[in-house]
């Protein structure tokens, strides 16, 4: 095993132990369970769920992303007295942070659903859709947030960039987006809309749960041009690689930053 | 042998170290004094590469420590502020340090010295600040390094484990090892130190003995000459 699994697994220990990731882990269960025994059938809690997954998961994503960072800034400056690369610390601890928020979240809303008869049911590829969107929102804003902790060492600018960036991303985003539509109604903007779609992860997740979900006409027209677009084989490519960008960028520069800066 | 080779280092536009050379040779053991903002922390992490100089280069046995991790594998440091993820037991924090060194630690004899040995299956948020200290210095010295950093060893300390950690430091020089600390008990320098290094606004004001100290600003003791350092400059700490 080398260094970088080390820390990943330290990490990961960790924050399945922490109690705030248990709290998370806890509020999924709950809602849940409540949302599968109120409903007739597993597709109107799964769009129940949808909009909680995607105003929570990245909210609880770029509080813990930063807040770790910060709370463990003097570990991290022990780990780094040892004779290991930067890379394998910050890596290695911004994974584990990650995955361990991601398994919450599959534990929190997978055991519910699983033990509500999901393996029977006709909406396991619209759960599953509902699943890896959300582990993408979990590992894209856990490692965006840490990211953002690692390039600012006053940690209320940290924090406080972080939070920004999600209600940004989460809230203010749309509204523009709305206004965007709404000035430019009387111009083909569905190419631009999606472009502006692709940018957002949380806006790419919700439309491609509600593609599978099949509700995109609540979208109205907009939502009919993302059906014909997401729905097709580029489209769904594309919205991968974009999903995957989003994933992988704030590690690179994790990475990078870790390198240079001084603790 | 640590050396320390015209080292500068700025954080934006401030100087923080201004040209420091230093030779840190085996069997002795230096205390880095000097007021708030001098640059002692920055000396000390320079040297773990926890700061990338601006000019200048730390070695360690003649290799360079930038992007050198290996510098660090006979490096034991023990942090001022000892601060450990609170999910993991103690057992699992030496087991890690252990592996990411890759070198057999000997923690046990530390526990016993430090009276911890219940402590090993605790969980490290459920330690007292002084545990935490403890742990840290077992961290620091479970791998008979040849070479300790020490930021206020003694800090946070009840007295028994403040004498031991003295008494250790004095076997550890014994053993031919270097060690390096900082310190704001003049009773630690004085029991301590074979040599004393004053840091002024980045540059080494002062290195020697504490009696060429004492010799140099016309004083009895250790309290007095440290204080006519502070007070010739101005400085009030």
């Amino acid at each position: 095993m080398n260094n970088f699994w080390r820390v990943f697994k330290i990490t990961f220990t960790d924050v399945i132990r922490s109690k705030w990731n248990i709290g998370f882990l806890l509020f999924f269960l709950g809602l849940a369970f409540a949302l599968l025994h109120f409903s007739d059938n597993l597709s109107k809690a799964l769009i129940s769920i949808l909009n909680v997954v995607l105003f929570i998961v990245p909210l609880m994503g770029a509080i813990m992303g930063s807040m770790y960072f910060y709370n463990s800034i003097d570990f991290i400056d022990l780990l780094l007295a040892q004779p290991l690369k930067r890379s394998s610390v910050f890596l290695g601890q911004s994974m584990g942070l990650s995955l361990g928020i991601a398994l919450s979240y599959l534990l929190g809303i997978g055991i519910p659903f699983l033990s509500f008869g999901l393996m029977e049911s006709a909406d396991i590829f619209n759960f599953f859709s509902l699943l890896v969107s959300g582990v993408f929102l979990a590992v894209i804003f856990t490692a965006f947030s840490y990211m953002i902790a690692i390039f600012n060492p006053d940690k209320v600018k940290g924090i406080g960039i972080a939070l920004l960036s999600w209600l940004v991303l989460s809230v203010v985003y749309d509204g523009l987006f709305l206004i965007y539509l709404m000035v430019f109604s009387e111009y083909p903007v569905e190419k631009h809309a999606i472009v502006i779609a692709l940018l957002n992860p949380i806006d790419l997740a919700r439309i491609m749960t509600m593609l599978k979900l099949d509700i995109a006409a609540l979208l109205g027209y907009t939502g009919a041009v993302f059906k014909s677009f997401f729905g097709s084989c580029l489209g769904l490519m594309l919205s991968t690689l974009a999903m995957l960008f989003w994933a992988v960028f704030p590690f690179v520069f994790i990475s990078r930053k870790g390198n240079k800066r001084d603790f | 042998m640590i050396e320390i080779v015209g080292l500068e280092k700025k954080f934006k536009k401030k100087s923080v170290l201004k040209g420091v050379d230093l030779k840190l040779e085996p069997g002795k053991s230096y205390a880095i004094l000097g007021p708030n903002g001098s640059g002692k922390s920055t000396l000390i992490k320079s040297i773990l590469g926890l700061v990338n100089p601006t000019s200048g280069n730390v070695y360690v046995d003649g290799e360079s420590v930038k992007n050198n991790p290996n510098t660090r594998i006979d490096i034991g440091y023990m942090p001022q502020i000892a601060k450990f993820p609170a999910n993991l037991t103690v057992r699992e924090l030496f087991s890690l340090i252990e592996k990411l060194r890759g070198k057999k630690a000997e923690p046990d004899y530390y526990m016993k010295a430090f009276r911890m040995e219940e402590y090993l299956d605790y969980k490290l948020g459920q330690l007292s600040g002084g545990t935490v200290q403890k742990v840290s210095a077992v961290a620091a010295l479970m791998f008979n390094p040849s070479y300790v950093i020490l930021d206020e060893p003694t800090v946070g300390l009840d007295p028994v484990s403040r004498m031991f950690m003295k008494k250790e430091i004095k076997t550890l020089k014994k053993q031919q090892k270097t060690i390096l600390f900082t310190s704001h008990l003049l009773t630690d320098i004085e029991d301590l130190a074979n040599e004393v290094i004053f840091l002024l606004e980045g540059v080494v004001y002062f290195k020697g003995t504490p009696y060429e100290l004492s010799v140099k600003t016309q004083t009895e003791n250790l309290e007095e000459a440290i204080a006519q350092l502070f007070l010739k400059e101005g400085i009030n700490e």
